[in-house]
């Protein structure tokens, strides 16, 4: 009996240290993977010039979407926004813009000096939207496909490998 | 050249350190209880070269050397010279010259003050005490030397973090340090009595003293960082089971659980091996939660910049530390003979053991569980007050009430007729507590059962104060801090239940009401100072129940370097309650949103610990006044 | 005689108790969601961004009905559980709400068989 507490003491000090030790190597950053493989239950974004509303039929008419989350006052927007013009020439993706917290002349602004590669514009005036789609920060994009599952989140503005990736996923 | 100063320094004290031990344990197999004086003048040199080497770090950065990176990256010429000198140990390496020099002086202090042990257990308890510091020191020099040089030399420094600048949280460090480090001294005094043998109850005299201080200590800086989260971070909480909070908090469970035990293995000779138990487990705690904060294992609000090569050094010395530990205690374990009557103190303080090892396990579960869920199961989940507070608060209830029987049971055994006086205790503080919650309506079950514990403590201690008019013997240190810890829980959960919180968004001329409160915001200024620029809020809070106003000036402020925005708070207290408000603004908006907060009996939540604290101080004078 | 006494004042202490709903605190929610993007502060302490936005929904969701769970559930369906500062009941972190009080029961009984021990003679 004594033997055996020893033995089971010893046993949980070693799975503790290898724990922290393991945790140690491990990312600890943090991203918002848990909507992936989730469907998306309802769409509910205003468009952007009119008092409609885009329902899930509209983007199930797609192969795929990405939706993805901007905003005239956001630098990193501008950096991705190349990335996303060269996107929007892809078959088989729609490109759908979310304008996030902004000012509707800010926003043309933004679209006329860099292109507006969004087949579908919508806005979300006080970001409320956002939450339905995991949204923390901006910009971030999702990649859904017709039956409105999450196949990937991008956090942050995408990279040229990010571009792969969905350019591999759709084809 | 200060750089290297202190290198050297640091070499000569590892140099010394490796002759302590050899010298050591050399004198170990020589007759006689005398210690070398060889082995008294090496101890006195360490110190007096490890103060040296810390002067030198705080010489550093008075003169502002940029030369050395530590001094770079944690200040400024600008900065205040209180706050340069503070800054030596607010950043992870001179931090960790600070618990070097704990450790050498308090090892010094333990040789010296010990005469009248055996000198085996002085003398393995000095080697092992020196190993602990040979680890640190060369954590120091090969990972984290704050003597490291930076060329070439930059003209400015980087350190000017705002938040950081702060009386509260200048002193902070060496409080908790003195809490945490000074209980490596008992560490190696356990782990001497094992391999020594010493296990007889004059062992205790050897440590009580220092249990006391470090307890003492740590209670103090818990406290002085609940303040300063308090006043500084703008959101009127004092504590947050933040990671790093929680690791100042398990070892202080294991140092009250310690001193207590000490109190009967010294009248009884009992629990002897848990009394060792509890001493290892006070530092190895300690080093854990060094381990927690400094690797970046762990997210909060306190995090140092981490770096995963310390983690695996610290991780590492910890094992050594625990293994070692287990060994020992598997090799020496005696079985005692236990004659305990249930209606004793023994038994009290037994149970007072058993309740600080369920917080210390719920609040250590708490901060480490994340850690599991994110290696084994690839989630990451969050522990917060919710979960604390659910598991913790119904048992604290139960503790309060036999904290208030225990230092009333007599020794061995006690009679149950002193029982009549409790029920009389209980329909005092039911009644009390019916009358505030009747007059002030407040409806949760589990704090009524609070208050009424923390009253069912405070009465009894009071009444034991009496009984010394009887008797004409009395316990004042374990009376005050007995009824302080009653009263910090009495003042929590009233500050908890009568706390009001209100936000919203207001703009300049408006006022809004609420409650019984009016709050008018009546001028927004522009000032500009030396290194920030600040939006001051005047606002007007008007009970309107009793006609009172007051004024109160939440501040934003724009550092410029580092360019940092921080929030202010403006905070009026007086005896009864504080009034908490904090102002920031609302992007693309002439909206300013307001919280204010009223928060009861702030103050006396503060002078509770502080007495919690004195109560401990006291005892350790009467100690020293004994000797 | 003076227990029963006792055990009324007792029972009377909580009876005014039973009247109150559980009415849904907006601020009790705030403080137990976390902020993403702040280190370790919870919606209620944040001025950031994010946490104003959750305020919003929050605040919509209680005028929709919607209970304290249900709306960390909603949370937790959108963030993860990392963003709800109660940890959920579930097989993975059973152990981390049994354990404590696992632990508080072995020590009762290992108190009782220390202190049995005389008895036993």
């Amino acid at each position: 009996m004594q033997r055996l507490i020893k033995i089971t003491i010893l046993i949980i000090f070693f799975f503790i240290l290898g724990v922290f030790f393991i945790s140690l190597n491990k990312d600890t950053a943090y991203n918002t993977k848990t909507l992936v493989g989730k469907k998306i239950t309802k769409i509910n974004l205003e468009y952007f010039n009119e008092k409609k509303f885009y329902q899930n039929e509209d983007l199930k008419k797609n192969n795929f979407t990405l939706i993805n989350f901007w905003a005239s006052w956001c630098a990193p927007c501008r950096d991705e926004h190349p990335l996303l013009v060269e996107l929007s020439k892809e078959k088989n993706l729609k490109l759908l813009g979310v304008n996030y917290k902004d000012k509707k002349k800010q926003a043309k602004i933004f679209l006329n000096d860099l292109g507006n590669p969004y087949h579908f514009l919508a806005k979300d005036e006080f970001g409320k939207q956002s939450v339905n789609y995991g949204i923390y920060g901006i910009p971030e994009s999702i990649l859904i496909n017709n039956e409105l599952i999450v196949v990937k989140k991008f956090i942050g503005p995408l990279s040229f490998e990010d571009l792969k990736s969905i350019i591999k996923i759709i084809n | 050249m200060l750089s290297n100063f202190g290198n050297l320094l640091l070499i000569l004290n590892i140099f010394l350190s490796f002759i302590i031990i050899y010298t050591g344990y050399k004198s170990l197999s020589t007759k006689g209880n005398l210690i070398p004086r060889l082995i008294y003048q090496i101890s006195t040199a360490q110190s007096t070269l490890i103060i040296i080497c810390f002067f030198t770090l705080i010489a550093a950065f008075i003169i502002s050397d940029f030369s050395l990176i530590t001094v770079y990256q944690n200040s400024h010429t600008l900065k205040p010279l209180f706050y340069k000198i503070a800054g030596t140990w607010g950043n992870h390496e001179g931090s960790l010259l600070l618990w070097v020099i704990i450790l050498t002086i308090f090892s010094f202090l333990f040789l010296v003050f010990n005469k009248d042990h055996p000198k085996e257990f002085r003398v393995i308890t000095l080697i092992i005490q020196n190993i602990l510091i040979l680890g640190f020191l060369f954590f120091i020099l090969f990972n984290s030397n704050p003597f490291s040089a930076l060329l070439p030399v930059p003209k400015e420094g980087l350190g000017l973090n705002p938040i950081l600048q702060d009386p509260a949280l200048a002193i902070h460090p060496p409080l908790l340090y003195i809490g945490f480090v000074g209980s490596s001294i008992y560490f190696s005094a356990a782990m001497a009595s094992l391999i020594t043998n010493y296990s007889q109850p004059s062992f205790v005299h050897s440590i009580k003293n220092w249990v006391l201080i470090s307890w003492c200590f740590q209670s103090l800086g818990i406290l002085v960082g609940s303040i300063w989260a308090y006043y500084e971070l703008g959101w009127g909480g004092f504590w947050f089971w933040d990671p790093v909070e929680n690791a100042s908090l398990l070892p202080w469970f294991a140092m009250t659980a310690l001193f207590h035990s000490l109190i009967v293995f010294e009248k009884r000779n009992l629990f002897y091996l848990w009394v060792i138990i509890l001493c290892l487990l006070t530092f190895i705690l300690s080093v854990t939660g060094t381990f927690l904060v400094r690797s970046g294992v762990l997210n909060s609000v306190h995090t140092f910049a981490s770096d995963p090569s310390r983690g695996i050094y610290i991780l590492l010395f910890l094992a050594l530390m625990i293994f070692s530990s287990i060994f020992l205690l598997f090799k020496k374990n005696k079985k005692e003979n236990y004659d305990l009557n249930p209606n004793s103190k023994e038994t009290f303080i037994l149970v007072n053991n058993w309740f600080m090892m369920f917080y210390l396990l719920t609040v250590l579960l708490g901060t480490v569980y994340p850690i599991f869920t994110d290696v084994l199961s690839d989630n990451k989940i969050s522990v917060g007050p919710p979960f604390y507070n659910m598991v913790i608060l119904p048992i604290a209830a139960i503790f309060l009430l036999l904290m208030a029987i225990g230092p009333r049971t007599k020794w061995i055994k006690d009679r149950f007729e002193n029982l009549k006086i409790y029920l009389y205790i209980l329909l005092g503080s039911i009644l009390i507590n019916f009358l505030i919650v009747f007059l002030f309506k407040s409806y949760s079950i589990l704090s009524n059962i609070i208050i009424i514990s923390a009253l069912f403590l405070i009465i009894s201690s009071l009444i034991d104060t009496f009984n010394f008019f009887e008797k004409g013997r009395i316990n004042v240190s374990q009376i005050i801090s007995h009824i302080s810890f009653g009263f910090l829980v009495l003042f929590i959960g009233l500050n908890y239940i009568f706390s009001i919180e209100k936000d919203y968004n207001i703009k300049l001329g408006e006022e809004k009401t609420f409650d019984n409160y009016s709050i008018k915001l009546k001028d927004l200024k522009l000032e500009n100072f030396s290194n920030y620029k600040t939006v001051i809020g005047e606002l007007e809070v008007s009970n309107n129940e009793t006609n009172k106003k007051n004024i109160l000036r939440p501040e934003i402020r724009i550092y410029s370097t580092p360019k940092t925005l921080t929030y202010e708070a403006s905070i009026k207290t007086d005896i009864f309650k504080d009034y908490y408000l904090t102002m920031s603004n609302i992007d693309r908006s002439e909206y300013y949103n307001i919280k204010f907060q009223k928060k009861p009996f702030m103050i006396w939540i503060w002078i509770s610990v502080i007495m919690l604290a004195l109560g401990g101080f006291l005892r350790l004078f009467k100690n020293a006044k004994i000797n | 005689m003076k227990f029963k006494f006792i055990l009324i004042i007792f029972i009377l202490n909580f009876t005014f108790l039973h009247g109150v709903e559980k009415i849904v605190n907006q601020n009790t929610i705030h403080k137990n969601l976390r902020c993403l993007v702040c280190q370790g502060q919870s919606i209620a302490d944040s001025n950031s961004d994010f946490a104003q936005t959750i305020k919003l929904v929050v605040k919509d969701l209680i005028e929709d009905g919607k209970t304290e769970d249900e709306i960390y559930s909603f949370m937790a369906d959108k963030y993860g559980e990392w963003i709800v500062f109660k940890p959920q009941v579930n097989k993975h972190n059973f152990m981390l709400w049994f354990l404590p009080y696992l632990a508080l029961i072995l020590g009762g009984i290992i108190i009782m068989l220390v202190i049995k021990k005389k008895k036993n003679l």
